[in-house]
């Protein structure tokens, strides 16, 4: 998708319209609006001012009316609509409203849907999904919490929170002050300040055992920002241990769902991948599970820590067995 | 851009707009400030064919033609019908949504494009507010091949690439008749007719390895009617209701094993090996999955029956504590390697 050659000409374009639109708009929200700083808002405007129809007399130029922080256009030399939506404006628009209709439960779908008729006739979009280059599934389910969990963020309330964390394979209690519902590769996520650990933390919707809404209002502290997940929701950490694993074809999966430094090809369907990880009990599942399809290289101390846990299962089933 | 050219753009757009007839670029020279400057008609000229393509790639509809059947050369104008975006009333809550639909896009072309299209909605007057949303759904980039495959399909050009189909294989040249790029649970893919294959298949766009080229002439690929992309990709997704495949019995050690605990209903109680626990039933959807789960809490969770899942378990295990002791040489773990994975 070709971005536009520079953003000051489309702009130009918008701003008649836009202030016709809006008579008397304060120059700091129209800069607002667009995106841009107050003083460029300004060049902008002494620019459209200098601009016009053939003859370019007094009568012919932009005319616009200066109060000391608002601005009115009282001539608009026929530039009094925007320009159309661009193939590219549209597509981005069309494919992301279409994503979020089927999103029952977690948004108002109701209104995406009428948003979406109305955008497609301005856009001259075909209302159909036939001929569209591209599409996009977010698929999002309803879990159990995510009811209550919208309601805590739009009543702006604490929540009770009873959540099973994979990493540690553990269920605890804590309270929170949610911050977002983030709606990322087909999951669903809480991003709150937990007021046990102290932090800003995510919580995986299909993790939350329970939940209950409480009465006090959510206070998230004014430090508490949220995380940037534009390179995904798990960022390396300095203090976390390097494994160095050996993956057959049928492991080959953990390179794409984990996030790995290293991927090295051996052949014969065989990967080299070098992984971090904060917790050695956590990699000790993960790679148990994997069995004849993984073996680690390094650290030495976790190919240990695996091999002993086998051993220890090997011998309880054994136990099991001879009951 | 700087100011002297973009006032020009601005007056020409106004100038273009205001007029029925059809104007030539000669006219425009002496009409449009800023033209008129120019040194040498070769500058002129190659100045304007720089703003025409510059307002064609922002959509604005230049038409060219004749006014006359005794002109010489072609004109230009724009339709006032074809630049203006039409009316357009938003409700607050689809306003809403179309800011929320907005900042769905977490890559810089599809952001770019969507906070253009929200400014024109701003210019024809509606109150869309770009501002941070309690629910907020995001889809990351698509990484290198992206740009190359959308335009394939916009244009109905075929495409070849470099394919690795799991990490670990080499990669083969794949021949595409791309029908559309899709982006499922956050993973991009492009999907159409694969020649070699003669088959329609899906591609990720994470195991494209380097270019994407464009072959062939434009125009020539077509998705068939009736063709459900996120189908394709997704599969039977929105279906997927079926019953588990069957139940599993488990003893697991007391107060451990929680990520299974949580899914499954208590029977009794059972000491094994001194060790004090639960025997557990828990649905089963996939047993390869349920294996590896299993297999992965160790000690802590023992498979009571069916026996053959026992067995898979075991030979988990089993491959686990075998596992060469020191950390060996690649050539030689590759090669124990391959002949593990082949008995």
């Amino acid at each position: 998708m070709n971005g536009p050659v520079s953003d000051r000409l489309p702009r130009l374009l918008a701003l008649v319209p836009y202030l016709l639109a809006r008579p008397g708009v304060r120059i700091d929200e129209a800069a607002a609006d667009f995106g841009v700083t107050d003083t460029q808002l300004r060049r902008d405007l002494e620019l459209l001012w200098m601009c016009g129809l053939p003859g370019y007399g007094p009568g012919d130029l932009i005319d616009l009316s200066f109060d000391s922080d608002t601005v009115t256009v009282t001539f608009d030399a026929g530039m009094n609509r925007p320009l159309r939506l661009s193939a590219a404006e549209a597509t981005a628009l069309v494919v992301a409203l279409r994503a979020l209709v089927d999103t029952p439960g977690v948004l108002d779908t109701d209104a995406v849907q009428r948003a979406l008729a109305k955008i497609e006739a301005a856009a001259g979009v075909a209302d159909s999904t036939e001929q569209t280059p591209m599409v996009v599934g977010l698929a999002t389910r309803e879990e159990a919490a995510t009811a209550t969990v919208r309601d805590a963020l739009n009543r702006r309330r604490a929540l009770r929170l009873r959540y099973y964390t994979a990493s540690r394979d553990a269920i605890s209690d804590r309270t929170v002050d949610p911050m977002r519902l983030l709606l990322l590769e087909g999951r669903s996520y809480l991003e709150a300040w937990c007021r046990l650990a102290e932090g800003v933390r995510f919580f995986r919707l299909d993790r939350i055992e329970n939940v209950t809404l409480l009465d006090e209002p959510a206070n998230p502290p004014a430090h508490a920002r949220p995380t940037d997940v534009s390179a995904g929701l798990f960022r390396p950490a300095p203090d976390q241990q390097v494994a160095v694993l050996v993956l057959g074809p049928d492991a080959a999966w953990v390179s794409e769902y984990y996030p790995v430094d290293e991927v090295v090809e051996l052949g014969e369907g065989l990967s080299r991948i070098r992984m971090r990880y904060a917790d050695e009990a956590w990699m000790v599942r993960l790679l148990l599970g994997l069995g004849s399809e993984v073996t680690v290289q390094e650290p030495p101390e976790l190919a240990a820590a695996l091999r002993r846990r086998a051993r220890a299962a090997l011998d309880r089933a054994g136990h099991l067995q001879s009951l | 851009m700087s100011t002297a050219r973009a006032e020009r753009l601005v007056n020409l757009v106004l100038c273009l707009l205001s007029t029925r007839q059809y104007l030539t670029a000669d006219k425009i020279r002496t009409i449009v400030p800023g033209y008129g400057d120019t040194p040498t008609d070769d500058a002129f000229f190659r100045m304007f064919e720089r703003d025409k393509a510059e307002l064609r790639d922002l959509g604005v509809p230049l038409e060219t033609g004749r006014n006359s059947v005794f002109d010489t050369v072609d004109g230009y104008r724009i339709a006032r019908r074809d630049y203006e975006l039409p009316d357009i009333d938003l409700e607050p809550d689809e306003a809403a949504a179309v800011a929320l639909a907005a900042r769905l896009w977490d890559s810089p072309d599809l952001a770019g494009a969507a906070r253009g299209a929200l400014l024109k909605l701003r210019a024809a007057g509606v109150d869309v507010h770009d501002e941070d949303t309690a629910v907020q759904p995001r889809v990351r980039a698509a990484g290198p091949a992206f740009g190359a495959l959308l335009a394939a399909v916009q244009a109905g050009r075929a495409v070849t690439f470099e394919y690795r189909r799991h990490p670990g294989d080499a990669t083969q040249r794949r021949t595409l008749e791309p029908w559309g790029v899709v982006s499922w649970k956050g993973r991009w893919y492009v999907a159409g007719h694969d020649r070699e294959r003669d088959a329609p298949r899906c591609f990720r766009m994470s195991r494209i390895v380097g270019d994407v080229r464009a072959t062939g002439p434009a125009g020539v690929v077509r998705r068939p009617d009736g063709v459900d992309l996120l189908a394709m990709v997704g599969g039977s997704w929105h279906h997927e209701d079926h019953g588990p495949a069957g139940t599993v019995r488990l003893w697991l050690a007391a107060g451990r094993a929680q990520g299974l605990r949580r899914r499954a209903r208590m029977l009794g109680q059972r000491t094994v090996d001194g060790v004090d626990g639960d025997l557990m039933e828990i649905d089963m959807h996939w047993p390869e999955t349920a294996a590896r789960w299993i297999a992965g809490h160790g000690p802590d969770a023992v498979v009571v029956e069916p026996d053959w899942l026992r067995e898979m378990v075991i030979g988990r295990l089993t491959a686990a504590a075998s596992s060469p002791p020191e950390a060996a040489a690649t050539s030689e773990v590759a090669s124990a390697r391959n002949e593990a994975v082949r008995t």
